[in-house]
């Protein structure tokens, strides 16, 4: 995506989006409601069209009406609605789906079978889609979007209102199609989520506000800390931390906390320093902002 | 254009009436009672009285005219019976939420609209067709058992069956779909849809006080002016049927 902008009248629903996610990678946009991920995703499923800026998927791109069909040919899309047809049964949701990209017969019963088997609906696979769980509407609707082994899948709040158990099922399944090595647009509200599943992530409030791995993101706001337990922290120990040209807060009797740039290379000298100046470790811990503070600051910072 | 793919659309929608109680009704019940009342009507309309000879032919072209006319209530059937179905073809897609995977699809505007027309086009016709052999059947009853004749079928109920119905439920159909592409309700849909039956109304009413007559000659002249609106209203449903705004603008 190169400078992609979505207006509706005079609103703007995505501005300036310029982003590259490789094959094979999860990505994450993190957001508030109203941010333009559903939009960035219709707009990359061909549904609306852009009003400014390019996006291309692949070799196609994006606004092309010759390209539109080619390009839903190899993305899957699960809506953050799940858009099932209630009365029918599941087999027969995927079926019709199936049919619809061009699967073949054969293609669409050992695909069906096997994605029902993967996420333990096959047993239900006779049974109408309305008599079904939260959860398994939001698995079947997973299964549908794969149903023609698209090589991108767009997922948008694919565990919004799921219980615990079902978002682990459904993220389970979604780290076993990254294994897969399919690319993955994962729009979600649901940091641990982004954390677990994503290798990069971009937190989006209309413009891209910072694109990164969980760990860069975490690190963007405080940098890197090392949070040491003393059994008591003495002005000797201070004072040799002081001597490494480290900066550090003593957080309170017994706890120091040092900023450092590379924790793997510097710690091990650090402990040395401090054992040599009569401290006594109790505990060493990296300590960094988590990916939910990071995400409310930049949102805040945005807004 | 992939003709299949909108053989598979209209195989699913197929599937899911099946299940939608109204439907089943409006596509069962209407066209029973057409075909069974009209008949009885006739029936106690002649009555037990013995009929004098003399006033056989008169009583029998009086009949003839009104058989026309009764003829043509299946016109009209075949533009009301549509406005269920093609009133939830779209509407109903955007209220279960089914419509943005569907639009995801390697499947164009033109193969969705197709498939939304053949599944309220096919059971329309097929109800109507049901309803027309009843009626003809009971007819024939009641007039060889009264007045010793028969008078379907004719000419005229074969250019209505065979040409105008086909005709008029693929317009009803494709004006259905339009309107359920416009508006955001299945209610709603279904009283704008209901527009397409006043102008066959109208003819029904110019049929009873004799300002139009339902010749052959007639009905084919009706037929092909509703063959040019059909053209022009596929035209229109291509036209006018912006994903888009379905997806953004629908609440």
């Amino acid at each position: 995506m190169n400078n992609l902008t979505k207006t509706f009248g005079d609103v703007t629903a995505v501005e300036g989006l310029t982003l590259r996610v490789d094959e094979g990678e999860v990505f994450g946009f993190l957001g508030p409601n109203g941010a333009g991920k559903t939009t960035t995703v219709r707009v990359l499923a061909c549904l609306i069209s852009k009003t400014s800026g390019e996006a291309r998927i692949g070799n196609y791109e994006i606004g092309n009406d010759a390209d539109a069909l080619k390009i839903r040919k190899i993305i899957g899309l699960v809506p953050d609605n799940v858009g099932l047809y209630e009365d029918l049964s599941a087999y027969r949701n995927l079926d019709f789906y199936g049919r619809l990209y061009e699967c073949t017969v054969a293609q669409r019963e050992d695909r069906i079978e096997h994605f029902l088997k993967m996420l333990g609906l096959w047993n239900v696979k006779d049974r109408a889609v309305r008599t079904f769980s939260k959860g398994m509407k939001q698995k079947l609707a997973i299964v549908r979007a794969l149903i023609h082994e698209p090589q991108v899948l767009f997922l948008d709040e694919p565990t919004a209102n799921l219980d615990p158990e079902f978002q682990k099922t459904v993220r389970d399944f979604i780290l076993e199609l990254k294994r897969e090595k399919r690319t993955i647009f994962l729009n979600t509200h649901n940091l641990d989520e982004a954390q677990r599943v994503c290798d990069r992530i971009g937190i989006l409030n209309t413009k891209l506000v910072a694109e990164g791995t969980p760990e860069q993101l975490m690190e963007s706001l405080e940098g890197r800390k090392t949070e040491v337990q003393l059994q008591q922290v003495t002005p000797a120990v201070t004072g040799t931390v002081e001597r490494l040209g480290l900066r550090y807060v003593v957080a309170d009797d017994n706890r120091l906390v040092i900023d450092v740039r590379d924790p793997e290379k510097e710690n091990p000298g650090i402990m040395e320093s401090i054992v040599a100046a009569g401290g006594h470790i109790q505990f060493i811990t990296e300590k960094h902002a988590t990916l939910e503070e990071v995400y409310l600051k930049l949102v805040r910072d945005e807004q | 254009m992939k003709l299949w793919k909108s053989w598979v659309i209209a195989r699913k929608d197929f599937s899911t009436f099946r299940t939608k109680r109204y439907v089943i009704y409006s596509l069962v019940v209407v066209p029973l009672l057409i075909s069974i009342g009209l008949p009885i009507l006739i029936w106690l309309g002649i009555g037990n009285a013995p009929i004098p000879p003399s006033q056989l032919p008169a009583i029998i072209s009086g009949l003839n005219d009104v058989f026309n006319a009764f003829s043509f209530f299946f016109v009209i059937l075949a533009g009301f019976l549509p406005i269920s179905i093609g009133a939830y073809s779209i509407v109903g897609e955007k209220l279960e939420k089914t419509l943005e995977p569907l639009l995801a699809t390697p499947t164009t505007d033109g193969e969705i609209l197709l498939g939304k027309v053949i599944a309220a086009f096919l059971p329309s016709v097929i109800a109507t067709y049901a309803g027309a052999v009843i009626f003809m059947v009971l007819m024939d009853a009641v007039t060889s058992t009264k007045l010793g004749y028969v008078y379907f079928p004719n000419w005229t109920v074969a250019v209505i069956l065979l040409i105008t119905v086909p005709l008029i439920s693929i317009l009803s159909t494709e004006f259905n779909v339009i309107i359920s592409a416009r508006v955001s309700d299945v209610r709603a849909a279904q009283q704008f849809g209901a527009l397409i039956v006043l102008p066959l109304a109208a003819i029904y009413v110019a049929t009873e006080i004799a300002f139009v007559s339902l010749t052959p000659a007639n009905l084919l002249l009706i037929s092909a002016i509703i063959l040019a609106l059909d053209a022009i209203l596929f035209y229109v449903s291509r036209a006018t049927f912006r994903r888009e705004e379905i997806l953004t603008k629908w609440k």
